[in-house]
C-alpha cells in the first residue's frame, strides 16, 4: 500500500507547497494560481466543452501529421534500407535536409496554408518524416541475414522477398519507430499551436496566459502533461505487446 | 553507413542533390508553384548573401546560436547535477523518479506561457525554457548511466571505502558518459528548436523572429534564407557533436 502510494508523494508535496505559496505570498499574482483554483478552472473548461474541442484538435492534427509524415518516412526508409545504391545516392541530400529544425517550417506553412489544420499537419509531418525514415532504414538493414539466405534458397523474387520475409521481419522495429513518432507528433503539434496556430491546447494555454488567468493556464499545463503521459504510455504498451507477439527476445 | 563512400558514390550523391536543386529551379521558374511561397534558388541565394554581407542575418544567426549554446550548457550542467543527485540514491529514485518520468513527455514549449507569466517576454525567459526543455535527456541519461554501474564496480568502491561523492565522480559519471553524451546530442537539437520558438513568441532578436517577420511580409526569399541558415546550424552542431562523441568515447573501444 505504502509502496503503491510512493510515486504520488513528491508531486503532492509540490502541489501543496504551490497551494500554500499562492494563497499567502503570491496571492493576487498574475503568474501563478493555487492548484485548487486550477482544478476549478479545469472543471469549468470540461463542462463548457472547450477542453474536449481543443484536445480533439491537437490530437487529431498530431495523428494526421504522423500518418502523412510517418507514411512517407516508412516508404522512404524502406527504399533506402533495401537498396544500398539508393541510400548512397540520397546520402548527401538526406543529411542536409534532416537537421532543418521542424519549427523553422512554421512560418512557411503559415504562408502556404494560412492558419488551421493543414498548416499544423504539414509541420508535424515534416518533423515525423526524418526520424521515422531513419529508423525504418535501420529496420530494413538489420533483417536477419539467415532469413535472406532462406529467401534465396527458395528462389523468391524481389516482391515475394519483401512481402514474406523482409516486411514481417521489420514490423517490431517499425513499432519502435511509431512510438518515437507519436511522441514527436504530440510535442510538435503543441509547439505549433503555441508559436502560431490559433487552435488547440497550446493556443488555449497561450490565451489563458495573455488574459491573465493563471488558474486556467495551470489547468492546461497539467492537462497537456497528463495527455502527453497517457499517449506515450499507450504507445509504449502497444510497442511492447507487438514486440512480444512477434517473438522479439526469443532466440 | 557502415563504410566510407567512394569518390564515385559521393559524386553520384552530389548529382542527386544537384538534381533536386534543378527541380526547385524549374518549379519556381516555370510557375508550377507560386513565387509567393517558393522563391527561385537565385533569389534565396541573393537574400542569403545580402543578409550575411549587410550583417543583419549574420547578427540574427549569432544571436540564435548564442542562445542555443547558452541554454545547452545550462541544460548540461543542471541535467548532470540533478541526474547525479537522483541517480546516486535509491531513495531519491523511488520517490522522485516517477515524477520525472511524468514530466519528461511534456512539450518544452508548453512551459513557455508559464515562463512568460513569471519572467515576462524577455531573453532570460527564453533561455530558462531552453535550458528546462533540453535538460531532460541529459538528466535521464545520467540517471540511467549511474543505475547501470556494474555491481562489481560497486563492490570495488565499497572495498576502497569511497564516499558517495567520490563514487559518483570517479566511477558513476565516467560509467554514465555514453548516456550523458547521447543525452547532450538530443539536448542540442531541443535547444535549437526551443530557441527558435522562443524568438518567435517573445520577439527576441534571432532567426526565429526573422523568418516569422519575413513570412508575414510575404518576403519568401528572406524566409528561405533563414530556413537555410537554421538547417546549417542544425547540420554543423550535429556534426561537431558526433565528432566529439567519437573522441570522448574512444577509451571504450580500445
Amino acid at each position: 500500500m505504502i509502496r503503491w502510494l510512493r510515486p504520488f508523494v513528491f508531486p503532492a508535496l509540490l502541489l501543496a507547497a504551490l497551494e500554500i505559496w499562492a494563497r499567502t505570498v503570491g496571492a493576487g499574482s498574475d503568474a501563478v494560481a493555487p492548484p485548487s483554483a486550477a482544478l476549478r478552472a479545469f472543471a469549468a473548461a470540461l463542462v463548457d466543452g472547450s477542453l474536449l474541442a481543443a484536445t480533439a484538435f491537437t490530437l487529431g492534427s498530431a495523428a494526421l501529421g504522423l500518418l502523412v509524415g510517418g507514411g512517407l518516412g516508412v516508404a522512404m526508409g524502406t527504399l533506402l534500407g533495401l537498396s544500398p545504391r539508393a541510400s548512397r545516392l540520397g546520402f548527401v541530400s538526406v543529411e542536409l535536409l534532416r537537421p532543418v529544425p521542424s519549427v523553422a517550417l512554421i512560418p512557411l506553412a503559415m504562408l502556404v496554408f494560412g492558419f488551421g489544420l493543414r498548416m499544423e499537419i504539414s509541420v508535424v509531418a515534416f518533423a515525423c518524416l526524418w526520424p521515422m525514415a531513419m529508423l525504418t532504414q535501420a529496420a530494413a538493414q538489420q533483417v536477419e541475414p539467415r532469413l535472406l539466405e532462406v529467401a534465396r534458397a527458395l528462389q523468391m523474387n524481389a516482391w515475394q522477398r519483401f512481402a514474406w520475409i523482409v516486411g514481417p521481419a521489420m514490423v517490431p522495429r517499425l513499432f519502435v519507430a511509431l512510438r518515437l513518432g507519436v511522441a514527436i507528433a504530440l510535442v510538435v503539434a503543441v509547439t505549433v499551436e503555441i508559436a502560431a496556430n490559433p487552435n488547440g491546447m497550446g493556443y488555449a494555454m497561450m490565451i489563458a496566459q495573455q488574459s491573465l488567468d493563471p488558474a486556467l493556464m495551470l489547468a492546461w499545463l497539467l492537462w497537456i502533461g497528463v495527455v502527453g503521459f497517457a499517449i506515450n504510455a499507450a504507445a509504449t504498451w502497444v510497442q511492447q505487446r507487438v514486440a512480444r507477439r512477434m517473438g522479439e527476445g526469443r532466440p | 553507413m557502415n563504410r566510407r563512400l567512394t569518390p564515385m558514390e559521393i559524386a553520384g550523391s552530389l548529382a542527386v542533390l544537384a538534381a533536386l536543386l534543378a527541380l526547385w529551379w524549374l518549379a519556381s521558374h516555370a510557375g508550377w508553384v507560386s513565387k509567393v511561397f517558393l522563391p527561385t534558388p537565385e533569389a534565396t541565394l541573393a537574400s542569403l548573401h545580402e543578409g550575411l554581407a549587410a550583417g543583419e542575418l549574420a547578427g540574427f544567426t549569432a544571436a540564435t546560436v548564442g542562445r542555443m549554446l547558452a541554454g545547452w550548457v545550462l541544460a548540461g550542467v543542471a541535467g548532470v547535477g540533478l541526474g547525479a543527485l537522483v541517480g546516486s540514491s535509491a531513495a531519491a529514485r523511488a520517490w522522485v523518479g516517477p515524477t520525472l518520468e511524468f514530466i519528461r513527455p511534456l512539450p518544452a514549449s508548453a512551459v513557455m506561457p508559464l515562463a512568460i507569466a513569471i519572467f515576462g517576454l524577455s531573453g532570460g525567459m527564453v533561455l530558462a525554457v531552453v535550458a528546462f526543455g533540453a535538460m531532460w535527456p541529459v538528466l535521464l541519461g545520467t540517471v540511467h548511466g549511474l543505475v547501470g554501474v556494474h555491481p562489481r564496480l560497486r563492490e570495488v568502491a565499497a572495498a576502497l571505502q569511497l564516499g558517495r561523492g567520490e563514487f559518483v565522480w570517479k566511477i558513476g559519471l565516467p560509467n554514465a558518459m555514453p548516456d550523458i553524451v547521447a543525452g547532450m546530442r538530443l539536448a542540442m537539437t531541443i535547444s535549437l528548436i526551443v530557441s527558435v520558438v522562443g524568438e518567435m513568441i517573445a520577439s527576441q532578436p534571432g532567426l526565429g523572429q526573422a523568418i516569422l517577420l519575413a513570412a508575414r511580409a510575404f518576403r519568401a526569399s528572406e524566409l528561405f534564407a533563414g530556413i537555410v541558415l537554421l538547417g546549417a546550424i542544425g547540420f554543423v552542431s550535429n556534426a561537431l557533436l558526433a565528432l566529439a562523441e567519437r573522441r570522448l568515447l574512444r577509451w571504450q573501444h580500445p
